[in-house]
């Protein structure tokens, strides 16, 4: 549960580098916002004060560029091409190992990740909102996934307040922001003169007393509390409701479908920068040796041939195809497996697509009309 | 870590080769037994499972287990050597090791055929998920009604275990029906479309429970048949086949509609599956 408003702290702008101080001293390895190519990924933190400031993230379909923040706030930018996802799903992650002992016989081995306890700073709503997505498919009920489980579990959230939502981003029409709610550790909002901090966990709350702050004033509380309604208002994107299975179950024969493969190239850029898509290969990899083979899972998208390959014949042989699947299942029938849509309006898909495929505008040409009979 | 849940190790089982049986010249059938005699006492299965076999080096692939579930000395798999796993398996012989994965999923209902005519109907090379169910009445025949099978092959070289068929052709309350599209010399059954032989079927549709497997058209056509003769929807069941990797829907390659074919099938009630089995490129 979130820590009543009271119990905030303010941590004044030129003090950021204690809390970052702190949890390298309780051991995490902090991952913050880094520019790479031209764009905010999240990278070990080499220094307490290496946090970026004073960059935005200009999105729009098929186009992310950063550009100056008139403000130099540290997180103005409202997302880059990565959630939370690799750091819980790896995008490699060795599952078993198998090796002939000196009878040649094979010997597998279940193989445990060893992963450094992780604090990530400047996680976002919809990342938070993706990651309860995922965790109900990684962790149902009675059926963890060991890996996932274990990169969960070492996780330290720090998450922020959007206050710049970018011209892609709709997660107040899917529900999950642009306002942290759950599944954080400290919640961050910034204001011109520093941050109020919220625990919400006890990890979080126990770390916030170490930093000693002052209590936030009411006022900085109001200021950090109207952040969220004003963010939700300056975003431009949506879809036409939360629960969109009958509408597209019911539109399967769409031209719609046709025209939209003819601009989708299959990169699969979408389903990669997707904080939801789960979708992973099996492969192995035998040692040159040919002693033992690494069994590993990594990322997979149904955009590419082999996703649905049988022997003798592809179950989606062409894009559009793999297309409908893909809106499909994010919109439509993930609400069967979860009871939710696998959509958290982070606009990633919009952003990343090379040919700006926009899946909101998609979503409304094909529940414009009615259904044709 | 101690997650009060169950958690998916997901490492196979050694399995030694016991048999190994040419089928045709790509279709062979392995025979395996667990390496750990503990976990082979404890493997238990239904006819419409299916194991991940992984060789060594190469990878896993999903193969149903043909064996009847109540003979415990080995596992058997019936496999058609097609794909860069499945033909490094036909390399193997007695003696040989695999990994051995499972069982998974959701097999046929047996429970639910007592008393009842079984209708099979089955298309493509052996069609082995279907194959233990004959052998499961067969064993059992006292507890079921009529035993309707009807096979129907490409190429009438493609039909495996063909003396089986023979010899259940002959069998009391027991009606083989086989077609080939393309026949050869000394094919004794039908040459044509196996939707032709449809009309042919004895059963009572009211008392009837009907298993499908093969290709989806034909499955399509089948299920067309079988209601138009009043078979109620509840009694047609159906094999699904699709890419399968991690078994336990978690890869996401099986997916149909909101299934895990892996998981909730590969076994489904028509009902489940075939709205969304009208539309291509599912």
């Amino acid at each position: 549960m979130p820590s009543q408003p009271d119990q905030a702290g303010f941590l004044p702008l030129d003090q950021m580098h204690a809390l970052v101080a702190r949890l390298m001293q309780l051991g995490y390895q902090c991952l913050g916002p880094t520019v790479e190519n031209g764009a905010i990924v999240m990278r070990e933190m080499r220094a307490p004060d290496a946090l970026p400031r004073g960059l935005q993230a200009e999105q729009a379909p098929g186009r992310y560029r950063l550009t100056q923040d008139p403000l130099n706030r540290y997180f103005a930018w409202a997302n880059g091409p990565q959630a939370i996802k690799p750091q819980t799903f790896a995008p490699t992650e060795s599952l078993w190992r198998v090796a002939r002992d000196a009878a040649g016989a094979l010997q597998f081995e279940a193989v445990v990740p060893d992963v450094p306890a992780q604090a990530i700073i400047g996680v976002r709503a919809c990342d938070l909102a993706a990651m309860a997505v995922q965790d109900a498919h990684f962790l149902r009920e009675g059926r963890y996934d060991a890996h996932y489980a274990e990169r969960r579990e070492r996780l330290f959230l720090v998450a922020v307040q959007c206050a710049e939502p970018a011209a892609t981003c709709f997660c107040a029409s899917t529900g999950d922001g642009p306002t942290p709610t759950a599944g954080y550790d400290l919640a961050l909002a910034e204001l011109a003169e520093g941050f109020v901090v919220e625990a919400g966990s006890g990890k979080g709350a126990a770390v916030l007393d170490a930093l000693n702050l002052a209590a936030a004033t009411p006022q900085q509380i109001d200021a950090a509390r109207q952040q969220g309604p004003v963010a939700a208002a300056a975003q431009t994107r949506s879809l036409p409701g939360r629960n969109l299975r009958d509408a597209l179950m019911s539109r399967l024969e769409h031209p719609r479908w046709d025209e939209v493969a003819a601009r989708c190239l299959a990169c699969g850029n979408c389903t990669a920068v997707c904080p939801t898509c789960f979708c992973h290969a099996e492969v192995d990899e035998p040692a040159l040796n040919g002693q033992s083979s690494e069994h590993a899972r990594i990322w997979d998208s149904c955009f590419g041939e082999s996703h649905g390959h049988l022997h003798g014949f592809n179950v989606r042989p062409d894009i559009k195809s793999r297309y409908r699947q893909w809106l499909t299942h994010k919109l439509a029938t993930w609400h069967d497996q979860f009871g939710r849509s696998g959509c958290v309006g982070c606009g990633r898909c919009i952003a990343w697509c090379p040919t700006g495929i926009d899946l909101t505008e998609e979503v409304a040409a094909l529940t414009a009309s009615e259904v044709r009979p | 870590m101690n997650a009060p849940h169950a958690i998916d190790a997901g490492a196979p089982h050694a399995a030694t080769v016991v048999a190994r049986t040419q089928e045709s010249p790509t279709i062979f059938t392995l025979e395996l037994r667990l390496d750990d005699a503990a976990a082979h006492a404890a493997y238990r299965f239904a006819p419409g499972q299916f194991n991940m076999l992984y060789l060594y080096g190469v990878g896993e692939v999903a193969i149903s287990i043909m064996s009847d579930p109540e003979d415990r000395d080995g596992i058997g798999h019936t496999i058609r050597a097609v794909g860069r796993v499945t033909r490094g398996l036909a390399e193997l012989q007695p003696g040989d090791q695999v990994g051995l994965r499972g069982p998974f999923g959701r097999g046929w209902p047996l429970q639910e055929m007592g008393g009842r005519d079984v209708v099979l109907v089955l298309g493509g090379l052996g069609c082995a998920p279907a194959v233990s169910v004959i052998h499961y009445v067969l064993k059992r025949r006292e507890r079921f009604g009529k035993l309707v099978i009807i096979q129907g092959v490409k190429h009438a070289d493609d039909l495996i275990w063909r003396e089986q068929y023979d010899r259940w052709s002959k069998l009391p309350d027991t009606q083989v029906l086989v077609a080939a599209d393309e026949g050869a010399a000394l094919w004794p059954w039908h040459v044509g479309r196996v939707t032709g032989l449809f009309g042919l079927a004895r059963f009572n549709p009211e008392r009837a429970v009907a298993m499908m497997c093969g290709p989806e058209g034909m499955m399509r056509v089948a299920a067309e048949h079988l209601l138009a003769r009043g078979l109620p929807e509840s009694s047609l069941f159906l094999s699904m086949e699709r890419n399968m990797q991690c078994a336990v829907g978690r890869c996401g390659h099986c997916q149909f509609g909101g299934a895990f074919v892996c998981r909730d099938g590969p076994v489904f009630n028509w009902g489940e599956v075939r709205t969304l089995l009208a539309h291509r490129g599912f």
